[in-house]
């Protein structure tokens, strides 16, 4: 057998490292699916209220064939990605208008403080009110929960962009406004896409708190509908549901922001 | 003719809550066409702040500040301005770094894009347009920084301790190779140190600056007996140690006074 160089045993040990992680990890998603199973065939746990893997895939089929479950994920997906879409270009825009007028920012910071604090759960019930039991009010309780903390976060990052660069599009004979074009906006793109991952998963949130209050439709009224009724198979597949989506949406993302930075 | 550049009497304070400091106090010297000037004073004794004020970035408090004559307001002269760090955008390509002046100014024209690409010939960067800024070596990063300012062909330049930020090796070659290109464009310049041998091998003339509140303690002309003046040969040049001890002493006598 040929002697192997330090560097190519390096990498090998890397990528078995790595291997082994992988394995590890589908080893421990196929035991806890595995143990669920056996404990709900056994009876070791009520399987009316625990459901189980197989139960829980028999619902999908039968939900998808005969009762639109693709409609529902459809609805809540729809909902999510449009309150992502303003919370983006909003609380860019408003990031944007803070930096132009420094005192609006000064006179705001206390208001955006509490409302980003403020647990936007308990608006939810207020947003049904007013705006009825609509996609829109959904759409709304989702951008709730994101906007504020968006906005200050963005708004932090801009901040943060180091002075000198400022003072380099100053001395270019540059305005603010170059300076706002050349200098901000890029510079914040790794903040713009390291908010948008927060952001999607926030959305989700509250378009999910949104749905259990006024909806007829969607993966959260699927959840209080079944709740309700007991039919827990349906509680546990919608929750499995949004597992998936949570996942796929963050890693969309991720994705993106991999792809810029190897770009740059 | 009047001089390309002449301060008089400025006179600037810093202000915050808690009072008042006084930065700059009656200073007044000028700079002549084509002649490379040193400002040196212990740090944070207010060196930045005139260069600033030179820039237009600020307005003293008292005083003027006269571009060949004309307040620097009313003047369309163009001054460059270097700053510490070279602040290459890692956004943008070396080539898109050096064209930003002229991109922010509007004047872009296939003219001026082909001096600057005869700039980046000349100074060793020709092969490098399309090279993120993060692929250079410090020194080649202040040289771009260098054909930034150059690009939009200032009628002097602003030097702010321009290589605090490089280390030793590499500060002696840069200094050298900018205060080459400077002269071999003809800039007039005036650099901003706290490093005397830098002054002394880069300067016609040494401006000394006392702590604050900043004043003019000092000019020293700097008169070297070697064949072709660079950074580098100055340094060997006989007068180089005079020179030094002179700064050096009249820098003491302040922080003991």
């Amino acid at each position: 057998m040929p002697k192997l160089s330090t560097q190519e045993n390096y990498i090998r040990s890397q990528k078995r490292t790595r291997r082994i992680i992988t394995l590890a990890r589908l080893a421990l998603f196929l035991a806890f699916l595995g143990l669920w199973e056996f404990a709900a065939d056994t009876g070791m746990i009520d399987s009316f209220i625990f459901s189980s893997p197989s139960r829980i895939a028999e619902t999908f089929v039968s939900m998808w064939k005969k009762e639109a479950l693709g409609l529902q994920i459809g609805v809540t997906l729809l909902e999510t990605l449009a309150s992502f879409f303003l919370v983006t270009g909003l609380s860019l825009a408003s990031a944007v208008l803070l930096w132009l007028c420094p005192r609006l920012s000064q006179v705001l910071e206390p208001y955006l403080v509490v409302l980003n604090s403020l647990p936007k759960s308990a608006l939810a019930p207020l947003l049904i009110v007013w705006l009825g039991a609509n996609m829109r009010t959904i759409i709304v309780a989702g951008m709730s929960v994101a906007i504020f903390g968006s906005v200050i976060s963005l708004y932090t990052g801009f901040q943060e962009i180091s002075p000198d660069k400022l003072k380099l599009i100053y001395t270019l004979g540059g305005t603010r406004r170059h300076a706002l074009l050349k200098v901000i906006l890029p510079a914040s793109i790794p903040y713009l896409l390291s908010n948008m991952k927060v952001n999607i998963g926030l959305c989700l949130v509250g378009v999910i708190i949104g749905e259990f209050i006024g909806a007829r439709q969607g993966l959260g009224y699927l959840i209080i509908y079944g709740s309700q009724v007991f039919k827990l198979h349906m509680v546990m597949m919608s929750i499995v549901i949004l597992c998936v989506i949570a996942m796929a949406l963050y890693q969309t993302i991720n994705l993106l922001e991999k792809y810029y930075l190897k770009k740059l | 003719m009047d001089p390309i550049l002449e301060l008089k009497d400025i006179c600037l304070s810093y202000h915050s809550m808690e009072g008042e400091i006084p930065a700059l106090s009656h200073i007044s010297f000028t700079v002549e066409k084509g002649e490379f000037v040193a400002l040196v004073g212990p740090s944070g004794c207010g060196k930045s702040t005139i260069l600033n004020l030179i820039a237009g970035l600020i307005t003293p408090e008292g005083g003027s500040v006269l571009l060949e004559g004309k307040p620097a307001q009313e003047s369309d002269l163009y001054v460059g301005y270097m700053l510490q760090k070279d602040h290459l955008f890692e956004w943008r390509t070396l080539w898109q770094n050096v064209m930003l002046g002229l991109e922010i100014q509007k004047k872009v024209t296939p003219e001026r894009k082909a001096r600057v690409m005869q700039l980046l010939e000349d100074y060793g960067l020709g092969g490098f347009r399309d090279v993120r800024p993060s692929q250079l070596s410090g020194g080649m990063r202040q040289r771009a920084a260098l054909i930034r300012t150059l690009a939009l062909d200032p009628a002097f330049l602003l030097l702010d301790e321009p290589f605090s930020a490089l280390d030793y090796q590499t500060r002696l070659k840069v200094s050298d190779d900018i205060g080459t290109i400077i002269r071999r464009e003809q800039r007039t310049a005036l650099l901003v140190t706290h490093d005397i041998s830098e002054a002394i091998s880069m300067a016609d003339r040494v401006i000394i600056l006392t702590a604050g509140p900043a004043r003019i303690q000092k000019e020293v002309p700097i008169r070297l007996s070697v064949s072709e003046r660079t950074p580098m040969s100055s340094r060997s040049a006989p007068e180089f140690k005079t020179y030094f001890n002179e700064i050096w002493k009249e820098l003491n006598t302040d922080a003991q006074a």
